[in-house]
């Protein structure tokens, strides 16, 4: 069993958004509508300002509230590497999961299902990276399997400091931010 | 300081998550109202008290079907993928309060029917005379009527929970993240269906009775509410922002007007009056219970999309 994450080093990230761009662009993302983001978070007073930039996006959580609210089982875990996905054809629009999302990571899709990301899941059994990862132009994104002892993301999370998105949410958030 | 920007504008997620309009907090009402109504003339059956109360055992299930109808309509308006919805009944997920409340409004119809069988309304009786036999039958077993109230009571007091749960289940909006809620929501559904029975029934002795339970309904309620807000006050620094949004915030006058003022203190005072032969009966303070219980959940609908997690990291 593989279990997939994604790790992000915030010193090297410079919010140049190519990876939103990317995602939008791979998984033709409605416009107006964002899969990923960039979020600056700047904290204390000049001149000592510290300044951290992050690309978010769904955290694939492994203790997900989307899919337990979820009454149809369209926000489910796939099989491969845990990842969170909505089946559109089972999803009736009612919105529980976004509710339920303490990242805000969904929304519905012009089209009436709900919508997220989806780890590029096409592409990860094609054994590629996301697309986000593999545009980045400074190579902040590392994507790999957390049970692989050996992976490039386990060396990262091993060796460097890091911290989730609001891991006081309860929902064991599997995107990691290098410090 | 700390001031955080974020690029993404998703529609209804940013700023404020308003994924939820009208809809729900009508059907929350409507389910409320619904099961109170269920459970009161539940009661009345069970304990063969119908010459009293005829209103609550015989008008009142048929305004439930109503009521519960109107309200899975909006339901149904709400929902995004309409053409899907027909997916909710092909599976039963147990961790989804959701899809619990999909079964439960399921089982709410047929216990409905059989309370209306008890007495049959004269229009339906014409158009369909073997209803009449059921009738007869049903009302010739007197324990059958007992058992059809205990249902009743049951079902009504499953919709009432559920209306709470839903929405407390949903973790990451602190509002919502309360036990107390789903206590809450029974018993303003209780309050404001002793409220439409005292209002529409012609029994002075059933709208007086009616009264009296209603006092007592709205007196839990306060205490509920104010539960509910020490709740959130005593626990994270996130749920004592959400409960500001209720005590000081921007949900604050409609919160301290029309649901705790005239939605509870008010009527009560007027009630006790009242079922205490001070005042008359008079039919504005039921209207103005009704109308608190549907701001009531347009309230803790609209906060509860507001309060956020974020706030958290805002004050680290």
């Amino acid at each position: 069993m593989a279990r997939y994450a994604m790790v992000i080093d915030t010193k090297k990230c410079v919010g140049c958004m190519d990876c939103v761009v990317a995602c939008n662009t791979e998984n033709n993302v409605p416009e107006g509508f964002n899969r990923d983001w960039i979020v600056q978070d700047a904290r204390g007073s000049f001149p000592t300002v510290n300044l951290e930039i992050r690309s978010e996006r769904c955290n694939h959580c492994d203790n997900p509230p989307c899919v337990y609210c979820c009454p149809t089982g369209a926000s489910h875990i796939h099989n491969l590497g845990g990842v969170v996905l909505v089946e559109h054809k089972l999803c009736i629009g009612c919105k529980a999961c976004i509710a339920s999302c303490p990242y805000d990571a969904r929304f519905v899709h012009p089209e009436g299902y709900v919508d997220k990301c989806t780890f590029c899941i096409h592409r990860v059994e094609e054994g590629l990276d996301p697309a986000c990862v593999s545009v980045c132009p400074t190579y902040c994104m590392t994507f790999g399997d957390l049970d692989d002892v050996n992976s490039e993301v386990n060396r990262l999370l091993n060796s460097r400091k890091h911290h989730s998105v609001l891991p006081e949410a309860g929902t064991k958030p599997q995107i990691f931010y290098l410090e | 300081m700390n001031e955080i920007t974020n690029t993404r504008m998703n529609p209804s997620i940013d700023q404020f998550l308003s994924i939820w309009n009208w809809e729900i907090p009508v059907y929350l009402f409507l389910g409320g109202i619904v099961a109170g109504m269920m459970i009161i003339s539940g009661y009345f059956l069970f304990k063969g008290r119908t010459k009293d109360v005829e209103c609550s055992c015989y008008k009142i299930p048929f305004v439930s079907l109503i009521f519960l109808t109107a309200g899975m309509i909006a339901l149904f308006l709400d929902l995004e993928h309409k053409a899907y919805v027909w997916r909710v009944y092909t599976t039963f997920k147990i961790k989804s309060p959701m899809s619990w409340g999909s079964w439960i409004l399921l089982l709410i119809y047929p216990v409905l029917f059989l309370n209306i069988l008890i007495r049959i309304p004269k229009f339906l009786s014409n158009k369909f005379p073997f209803l009449e036999d059921l009738s007869t039958k049903i009302n010739s077993h007197p324990v059958a009527v007992r058992n059809i109230g205990i249902a009743s009571m049951i079902s009504g007091a499953l919709l009432g929970i559920y209306t709470g749960v839903l929405l407390s289940s949903l973790g990451a909006r602190p509002l919502w993240n309360s036990s107390t809620l789903w206590i809450l929501f029974l018993l303003s559904g209780l309050s404001t269906a002793a409220a439409f029975i005292h209002l529409i029934a012609k029994s002075r002795y059933e709208s007086h009775l009616l009264a009296k339970a209603d006092n007592v309904f709205l007196s839990l309620e306060l205490i509920v509410l104010i539960l509910f807000l020490i709740g959130l006050l005593t626990s994270t620094q996130v749920h004592i922002d959400a409960a500001k949004l209720l005590l000081n915030g921007s949900y604050a006058p409609a919160f301290w007007v029309f649901v705790v003022g005239l939605g509870i203190i008010i009527p009560l005072i007027i009630q006790i009056m009242a079922v205490s032969n001070k005042i008359p009966h008079t039919p504005i303070a039921p209207i103005m219970v009704i109308v608190g219980g549907l701001i009531l959940r347009f309230v803790i609908v609209y906060a509860g999309q507001v309060s956020h997690w974020f706030n958290a990291q805002l004050l680290k």
